[in-house]
């Protein structure tokens, strides 16, 4: 891939002396983990510490007659083995709904299965062992009778009378549903010159991390206390869970989470067997871990999408788009996921399709079932690459009906650039977005023109390319909106404290986390620029709800836009402090006074007053010199929320270029170009990174990944060879272009970037490949990840 | 994901590694372990004893004289990618070598081992069916030599007993009339193939003869297909490739990456294809 520069524009509130906004900085995690002596969760060994392996059941639905445990009680190893029953003693169940999804609803979680399991994967008994090996080889002396029970694996029947009920008590299979209707879309359909109808389909798959899951969970009974080491996205979060289910007050429970190997949302949830492993701990008074192998991940992380969308479009001659509707069906497993729930991802999907378009009228139906497969949930830009892709697809093939231009019928209906602020059909509220200016940029930097004459040229030629669009809004700092006004108990605002040390260097403690994508960079970036140090004297501690201020953690595209603000802000109060001490010290005006590569400074001439390692030292070692009444205060903590906005909107317009081999159906990605704009850009490598990264579990989506259920409820290709992850040898170079429209929220200006890549490729992957195939006459590919076996069929060779 | 527990052995020779396999049923040959050691952690095979085969001087290494390549069983797949030797004398090998896995499982895999693992998706058993070659076992009762048409007898079986020793493989050397061609269909560069061919025959300028296909990913083992190689053996036209293309006789099973149907007609796009391979003279 290149790296394509770009030129965010001069940041002026921003632009202080030796700032790092807006620079490629490297992470300063970078050498640690290069040098492999980062520190995840597998690194860690505690004295004492037994290891969890999990019997888990093979049946999708089948309720537990017995269990058998005195053979593997007895294996060589074994400290104890523990069944759902025994954890039930000591761990509460919990229930994941939200008050605002209204109606939503779910059964009782376990810890571990009790009476029933309900899907292939969970876990069932668990075993605790001097090594996972041997751990393991005492799972296989376990004996389980299961009792079958018919299984809901059609999300299209889950809900029909005649279909078993998965939990009696809720009376039907149904866990959420929401409608909107916003305007008149009978009358506007009935007077288009033009109505598209289609259904999209949408495979069901997973984040795949580099580390699975892992915890590490220490309840020490001297202190009665509890510390787990944790890969999690929202360190406070399971601070609270754990508590909450254990019974003890947060201040009994710290949460630390090391280095990460990546999340991609699915870390920011709870698992049952990681309540499991910490419920163990309380239990055995020892250190336990468990860490999740490959295949385990495939059947207990989060899966997300498998939705099925009925969608129309409505259109006039002229390529105005009238009117959008939506039904949407989607199967999440037999429990909503705690505590964000399982219903996000279709309520994202209601609220996103047809976000960028001025268009009033749209309705829309979404119903989320259970069925006895794997849970699913939040995943990286949830319900983003779905909404996307019917409201995208929908508007290609509009265009392709009335012969309009894909560009020129997006000029003609998106919101224009001076509209802001708007409000959308479905009620999202936009502070300001750039479509447009994205559009051109898009248009120049593809080279748009050129590349329709050579696919035009190469068409004669028996090649078959296309070029395929889409334009996109991304939900990013999201205030508590999203989940706080629902009941649970997650951030939505973050902290940030700053401290000067004895030699003039500044510890930055943040709620934010990092998993891979920098943020730890971006913190220390804004915290450097805002306090006037160089970057070599910052050092950001995260992770550690001993440590750091009470915060959400790292998702919906919030560490940098809420976490960032937060230690803009500190920064900037401790130097309001530092130059306070220093103007006493100086007899000088604080506000004559800057701070500048770490020292104090005559804010006009840049003058050099006082190294801030000489501050330290006196305000520190020497108070006794200080003018009467001055306390030095060199640690200052602010917070960050939203306010002004639910949400920070982001927007971009992605392109494909690709070509289809017509005889077998494969597909070669020839070039991807993504314009967004995100806001006030810190760091434009690392945003650029983020928005490629996101193309490619794009990609993966359209074109590889997906959970293959059969009708029984089992997963056929729960591993790395037959689940396809998109690999670096097909994927095409991708470049990042970017347009600036700061949020007037916060100070900083940036909004999130880490979702925008994965919410907008699928959608123009689907519309290259249709626009290669439409001149052969195939029925339009909706269905995705798109095989060579669908896109032969599509052309009818099988 | 550990593997239920096992002895381990590392032997010095043949014989030794004979003897180990004849004492305790069900173990297992450790050669370059990519595959093996996979099937353990996953619990898929429990062999009470790993007989390790990597210490054993004179499997390796890779040879030409008298018109026969030989390939020890212990030679590294990044080997046979890097020969001179292959390159120049056993053209299909190489050909076939960087479309299998991927840099760091090719640096450890053995030829041997790929041949008797016998993964019906994977290219050596294929190309070594094409180009008719050899394979020599040591076992309880000495040493002998299996054709490989008569090696490949069922999925992830053959001749092998559970005693022998794969000790190496041999192939006819190309000559100026040899005609090679190889293709498959992988979803990601580095998988096993969905399908695949691999191909070998004499060319005399007008046509070809003696050509052997060997398709792999569509059934038990790599699938010779006599019928279809006849059809071409004859003439070479438009109408003789369609009829070989007809002539397949191919009943591959449904799988996650394709159906069988596709598969099929997928394995007429590769014969086509490698067609006009087998066209071309060896540069
Ligand atoms: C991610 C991944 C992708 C892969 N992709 C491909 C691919 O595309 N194509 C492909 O062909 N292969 C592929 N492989 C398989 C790889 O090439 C194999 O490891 C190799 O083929 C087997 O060789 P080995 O030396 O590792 O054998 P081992 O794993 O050590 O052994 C495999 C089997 O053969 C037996 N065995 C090995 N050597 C001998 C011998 N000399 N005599 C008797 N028995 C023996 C062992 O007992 C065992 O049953 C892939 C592997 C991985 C992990």
């Amino acid at each position: 891939m290149k790296i394509v520069d770009d030129n965010p524009s001069a940041l002026t509130a921003l632009d202080r002396p030796n700032s790092y906004i807006g620079r490629a900085v490297p992470r300063p995690n970078l050498r640690r983990l290069t040098q492999g002596r980062g520190q995840y969760v597998s690194d860690i060994s505690l004295p004492r510490m037994a290891h969890v392996a999990f019997v888990r059941s093979p049946h999708a639905h089948a309720r537990i007659a017995s269990i058998r445990t005195e053979r593997a009680k007895k294996a060589p190893g074994v400290a104890a083995v523990v069944t759902g029953a025994d954890l039930a003693k000591i761990m509460t169940p919990w229930v994941g709904v939200l008050t605002h999804l209204k109606g939503l609803k779910s059964a009782p979680q376990f810890p571990i299965a009790v009476e029933r399991a309900c899907w292939a994967g969970e876990a069932v008994c668990a075993v605790v062992a001097r090594s996972r090996a041997e751990a393991e080889d005492a799972c296989e002396l376990i004996e389980i009778d299961y009792e079958p029970l018919p299984a809901v694996t059609n999300a299209e029947t889950a809900a029909d009378p005649a279909t078993p009920v998965i939990h009696k008590e809720l009376g039907d299979n149904i866990c959420f549903e929401r409608t909107l209707d916003a305007g008149h879309v009978d009358d506007a359909l009935a007077s288009s010159d033009a109505v598209v109808e289609t259904t999209f389909v949408f495979g069901r798959h997973t984040g795949a991390c580099n580390e699975p899951r892992s915890i590490v969970a220490d309840w020490n009974e001297g202190e009665q206390r509890l510390t787990v080491y944790q890969g999690t996205q929202a360190p406070h979060m399971m601070q609270n869970l754990y508590a909450k289910h254990l019974g003890l007050a947060e201040q009994q429970v710290r949460v630390l989470t090391k280095d990460v190997g990546g999340s991609f949302g699915i870390k920011v949830h709870s698992y049952a067997d990681e309540m499991a492993a910490v419920a163990i701990s309380k239990l055995l008074r020892r250190p336990v871990k468990f860490v999740a192998d490959r295949i385990e991940s495939f059947v207990t992380d989060i899966h997300a999408r498998d939705h099925r969308i009925k969608a129309k479009i409505g259109v006039k001659k002229d390529g105005t788009i009238t009117a959008f509707e939506i039904d949407d069906l989607t199967g999440v497993g037999p429990y909503s996921v705690y505590p964000r729930t399982s219903g996000i991802e279709a309520n994202q999907v209601v609220s996103l399709v047809g976000g960028p378009y001025t268009t009033p009228n749209y309705r829309a139906k979404a119903r989320v079932v259970f069925t006895n497969k794997n849970v699913m949930s939040q995943y990286r830009a949830v319900g983003h690459p779905i909404a996307a892709a019917v409201t995208e697809g929908l508007v290609e093939l509009a265009a392709a009906k009335i012969g309009m231009d894909p560009l020129e019928i997006r000029r003609r209906n998106l919101y224009a650039d001076d509209a802001y602020p708007a409000t959308s059909a479905s009620g999202l509220r936009f502070e300001k977005l750039s479509h447009h200016e994205s559009l051109a940029h898009l248009d120049a930097m593809m080279n748009y023109a050129a590349l329709r004459s050579e696919q035009k040229r190469l068409r004669e030629q028996g090649i078959y390319r296309g070029v395929g669009f889409a334009s996109f809004i991304e939900v990013t700092n999201p205030s508590a909106a999203f989940y706080g006004v629902g009941g649970a108990r997650i951030s939505s605002q973050d902290g940030a404290t700053i401290k000067l040390d004895a030699q003039g260097n500044i510890g930055v403690h943040t709620g934010v986390s990092e998993q891979g994508q920098g943020a730890e960079a971006v913190i220390a970036q804004i915290a450097a620029s805002s306090f006037g140090v160089p970057i070599e004297k910052v050092r950001v501690v995260m992770g550690d709800t001993d440590n750091t201020p009470y915060g959400g953690g790292t998702w919906a595209s919030r560490a940098t836009g809420i976490g960032g603000e937060a230690a803009w802000q500190a920064g900037k109060a401790l130097r309001a402090n530092v130059l306070a001490l220093a103007g006493a010290m100086l007899q000088a005006r604080p506000d004559a006074l800057d701070i500048v590569n770490g020292a104090v400074v005559d804010k006009g001439t840049g003058n050099e007053r006082l190294s801030l390692a000489e501050l330290a030292r006196v305000a520190y070692f020497r108070p006794d010199t200080l003018p009467p009444g001055i306390q030095a205060e060199l640690v200052a903590t602010r917070h960050y929320v939203p306010r002004a906005w639910p949400f920070a909107f982001t927007n971009g317009v992605q392109a494909s270029y690709l070509e289809v081999d017509i005889e077998t159906g494969f597909v070669k990605l020839l070039k991807h170009w993504c314009v967004e704009d995100c806001g006030t850009v810190i760091n434009p490598q690392l945003v650029n990174e983020q928005v490629r990264g996101g193309i490619v579990q794009g990609i993966g989506a359209a074109l590889f990944e997906q959970c293959l259920y059969d009708e029984r409820g089992q997963l056929l290709n729960g591993n790395m060879a037959d689940y396809l992850v998109p690999m670096a040898a097909e994927m095409p170079d991708i470049e990042v272009g970017h347009v600036v429209s700061p949020t007037s929220d916060s100070e900083l200006g940036a909004k999130g970037a880490g979702e925008a890549g994965t919410a907008g490729a699928p959608a123009c992957v689907m519309n290259a490949l249709n626009d290669a195939l439409r001149p052969l006459g195939a029925t339009p590919l909706t269905d995705m990840p798109f095989t060579p076996d669908k896109i032969l069929r599509a052309l009818g060779k099988v | 994901m550990k593997p239920a527990p096992f002895a381990y052995a590392r032997v010095r020779s043949v014989d030794e590694a004979v003897a180990l396999l004849g004492e305790t049923a069900e173990a297992k040959v450790l050669a370059g372990g990519q595959s093996l050691i996979a099937t353990l952690n996953m619990r898929l095979s429990a062999p009470p004893l790993l007989v390790d085969i990597n210490g054993i001087d004179g499997l390796e290494g890779i040879a030409h004289s008298d018109g026969t390549v030989t390939i020890g069983a212990l030679t590294r797949h990044v080997e046979a990618e890097r020969s001179g030797t292959i390159a120049a004398h056993a053209p299909l090998i190489a050909r076939a070598m960087p479309h299998i896995a991927h840099p760091a499982i090719r640096n450890r895999g053995t030829i041997g081992g790929s041949i008797a693992l016998a993964d019906p998706a994977a290219e050596l058993p294929a190309c070594l069916l094409a180009l008719g070659g050899d394979i020599d076992i040591a076992g309880p009762d000495g040493t002998r030599t299996v054709k490989a048409d008569d090696f490949f007898r069922g999925l992830f079986e053959t001749a092998l007993g559970p005693c022998d020793i794969l000790t190496g493989i041999r192939i006819p050397a190309a000559s100026k009339n040899t005609r090679i061609g190889f293709a498959e269909l992988a979803r990601r560069h580095g998988d096993y193939a969905i399908v695949g061919l691999a191909a070998a025959a004499q060319g005399d300028g007008k046509g070809l003869k003696n050509v052997r296909l060997a398709y792999f990913g569509v059934g038990s083992t790599p699938l010779r297909q006599p019928k279809a190689e006849s059809a071409l053996s004859s003439e070479l036209n438009g109408k003789s490739i369609d009829a070989a293309i007809a002539a397949l006789d191919l009943d591959p099973p449904d799988d996650v990456q394709a159906t069988g149907a596709v598969k099929k007609y997928l394995a007429g796009v590769l014969l086509r294809r490698v067609i006009k391979q087998l066209m071309e003279p060896l540069q």
